[in-house]
């Protein structure tokens, strides 16, 4: 793609983006019976591998069609029209339970359908373009290159595409599809009263993302709280870190302070220790007879259990402060080794002009972190909103409350969806909420790294 | 004369303060761990006990844990984890390091568009593509198999390229462009060059890939919904602490946990410079 030998092409840049007006104006009988015949022209020029390729593609998408591809793009437009149920047959003289049809696999079905036509668009052009560079070849009396040249050049020049092809097909089938998949589900009816293959599910619109933002029902009325301690959360539990973190950094490489590697080491366990073990020993713990309960009553300082996890507040509290214990060493490891990077002359110029330790610290320690840590500033902040194992595995959410739809006091909007779609089974709540969750994420990156020096003024620390 | 001994005396009770707030900070710290050690060697059984120091020690809970087999297998759970383990770090570590070499070091049209939407599919919250995956596997009729988790956890890796992009945007090109003169193809830079040259990214990756498996409980409950034998180390401790079972099995539950903690925060301890010279330089860099 890099290269074009068609020296007529290379002056008209512009152009390169659409090979068909190419083709047209510039193919010769051959390259022209390409736009039909996928491969044609390599095989009229002698690349009979690769023509053959080509046409093998074309033969499979147009069979892949006949058979099951029209069918799924027009069921997706109706997503199933039989329900399955009870039908009289008139032979049998019964009723006979018909299988309806089952919105969820014509919707998967379609989306499929769409990815292989779009792969198979791709082909297609990769097809006109090898047309028109084997005629190029060709007009300017040069050998065409043959099959093992080409494998050749797919682990020289074209590398990138011999590395690329398998990671992007597992992209593709893991991340993109089902993504595309659940984006869709967004703007249809599949919640928990209308699962197949009992039941079909249709489009409607952008009724979901009405429901959920401001009908004035129960799940508005927990969309709206549950954002607002997403974004607290979030918030405090990436400011109180990244600040913790900083401060602990400075303690432990101070001068006089011996074993600093073992200091270190306590606290990386915090880390080193699966989230997932530490959190739920925690969350036993922390219960009303939990071990901090029953520690802090033996040393006599309390005679009722703290209510670490069960009342609203006391969970909210509870989640960001343990979250501390996560995320303050995680800040400390960063940032130990940006605070040894800081030039030491800065401080000696600040010390003979006479400045105080803290105003070294607010006007050299901090803006110096800040610049070279913003990306990961921004990276944890959009990495709490999304951050489920903290809330998950801690309180699950909970305190739960009648107020909320399948949610509790603590859940954030990610750990409510994870709820809407395993225990409720309303997908398309789930995926709208999704949706709204990308839209944040991709908003405050945006915002932030707008308005960071790290963007505006990138020289000002290099 | 004088000025100098106050300086030194202040110097040294800054330092105690210092000592004290570590000292209290790192027991703060330990307690959890200190306190899951404790109670897997804990003699008397049930979830919560109404003192803090147990009354007798014992090794059952470990070897109750590691024999049991009709309830919670785990040891079998262990191998499943450990197989997944293997597999999913060597297809992920292969994916991620061509995709960053290829972002890294090739320059070709669909570059910055393919970034730019790996970063937009990173904004998606991981648990929104859950559920189509599922059918997906559903559909492949491989769900409740150690194969579908490999393939969930290996899939998508291509996506996290940014942080050995980075690793490898430092690797000076001098090296490469001497073996082009000297008429090496591409793919001979990337593995006789770049990759021996890449040592810790490689680490970092394995690493990080290896112990995914592990730690994950989500995605492994969504696929193997009740097939307790195909189950992953995370998901059965997790399942041991459900209201049915925590009475019986907290104390083993306790072991199992500090049997994984160990070997993987030891892992993590001994790799952490990796670590951090990953995280911070991708972030550094953005």
């Amino acid at each position: 793609m890099k290269k074009n030998p068609l020296h007529i092409i290379k002056a008209d840049r512009k152009a390169e983006r659409f090979v068909l007006p190419q083709v047209i104006r510039n193919g010769d009988a051959y390259t022209k019976l390409s736009i039909l015949i996928m491969g044609a022209a390599n095989l009229c020029r002698g690349q009979i591998v690769k023509g053959l390729i080509f046409l093998a593609i074309e033969i499979s998408f147009i069979y892949y069609m006949i058979v099951t591809g029209i069918t799924s793009l027009v069921n997706m437009t109706t997503l199933g029209t039989q329900t399955q149920g009870w039908v009289y047959d008139e032979t049998l003289g019964i009723d006979v339970l018909t299988q309806g049809d089952n919105s969820m696999l014509l919707l998967l079905f379609g989306v499929v359908s769409i990815v292989v036509i779009i792969l198979f668009i791709l082909a297609w052009r990769a097809n006109l373009k090898s047309a028109l560079e084997v005629q190029s070849l060709k007009e300017q009396g040069k050998k065409v290159p043959g099959f093992i040249d080409d494998i050749k050049a797919y682990f020289d020049s074209k590398l990138n595409r011999t590395l690329l092809t398998l990671p992007m097909i597992g992209i593709l089938a893991f991340t993109v599809l089902p993504l595309i998949y659940m984006i869709l589900v967004a703007f249809t009816n599949y919640d928990n009263a209308h699962q197949p293959p009992g039941n079909l599910f249709t489009w409607i619109g952008l009724e979901n993302f009405k429901t959920i933002l401001g009908s004035g029902g129960t799940i508005s009325k927990t969309f709206w709280p549950i954002l607002g301690w997403t974004i607290t959360w979030a918030v405090f539990a990436t400011g109180l870190n990244y600040i913790g973190g900083i401060l602990l950094a400075l303690l432990i490489n101070q001068k006089g302070i011996k074993c600093k590697a073992l200091w270190r080491t306590i606290f990386v366990m915090s880390i080193a220790i699966p989230a997932f073990v530490s959190l739920l020993v925690i969350r036993t713990m922390l219960q009303p007879e939990g071990a901090v309960n029953v520690l802090l009553k033996q040393l006599g300082l309390i005679s009722k259990s703290i209510p670490f996890l069960t009342s609203a507040t006391g969970a909210k509290i509870t989640v960001i402060l343990v979250n501390l214990w996560i995320g303050i060493p995680y800040t400390m490891l960063i940032t130990s080794g940006i605070l040894m990077n800081i030039p030491a002359d800065l401080y000696e110029a600040a010390r003979v002009d006479g400045a105080s330790v803290r105003k070294m610290f607010t006007k050299i320690t901090m803006p110096y972190v800040f610049f070279v840590t913003t990306p990961y500033l921004i990276t944890q902040f959009i990495g709490n909103i999304n951050n489920f194992n903290v809330i998950y595995l801690l309180t699950k959410g909970e305190p739960s409350t009648l107020a909320y739809y399948q949610a509790g006091k603590t859940d954030l909007l990610v750990t409510w969806l994870y709820k809407l779609t395993v225990n409720s089974k309303d997908y398309c709540y789930a995926s709208a909420i999704g949706i709204i969750v990308f839209i944040i994420s991709a908003v405050f990156s945006l915002i932030a790294y707008r308005r960071t020096s790290s963007y505006n003024n990138e020289e000002e620390f290099q | 004369m004088k000025k100098q001994k106050s300086m030194s005396k202040n110097k040294k009770i800054k330092n105690i303060l210092s000592y004290v707030i570590l000292i209290i900070l790192s027991i703060i710290w330990l307690l959890p761990v200190f306190w899951v050690i404790m109670t897997s060697f804990r003699a008397e059984t049930g979830s919560y006990t109404p003192y803090f120091f147990p009354k007798g020690f014992t090794l059952n809970n470990y070897l109750k844990l590691l024999t049991e087999t009709h309830q919670f297998y785990f040891a079998k759970w262990f191998g499943n984890t450990l197989f997944v383990a293997v597999c999913s770090c060597i297809i992920s570590t292969f994916f991620v390091l061509s995709v960053s070499y290829v972002m890294s070091r090739m320059r070709f049209k669909l570059r910055k568009p393919l970034m730019n939407v790996a970063m937009i599919l990173g904004m998606f919250p991981a648990f929104m593509s859950m559920i189509a995956v599922y059918y997906i596997l559903k559909g492949i009729g491989i769900t409740q198999s150690l194969i579908a988790l490999i393939m969930v956890y290996s899939g998508g890796a291509g996506l996290m390229f940014f942080i050995a992009k980075g690793f490898f945007d430092t690797l000076s090109r001098a090296l490469d462009e001497a073996a082009y003169l000297d008429g090496a193809t591409k793919f001979q830079v990337f593995t006789k060059i770049t990759l021996p040259l890449s040592k810790p990214i490689i680490v970092y990756t394995v690493l990080t890939s290896f112990l995914t498996p592990w730690v994950d409980f989500v995605f492994a409950s969504v696929i193997m919904g009740d097939n307790y034998n195909n189950y992953t180390v995370a998901l059965g401790l997790f399942k041991m602490l459900e209201r049915e079972f925590i009475n019986d099995y907290y104390t083993q539950f306790a072991a199992g946990c500090v049997l994984i903690s160990i070997p993987i925060a030891a892992l993590f301890i001994s790799m952490q410079k990796y670590y951090v010279e990953g995280i911070s330089g991708g972030a550094v860099k953005g």
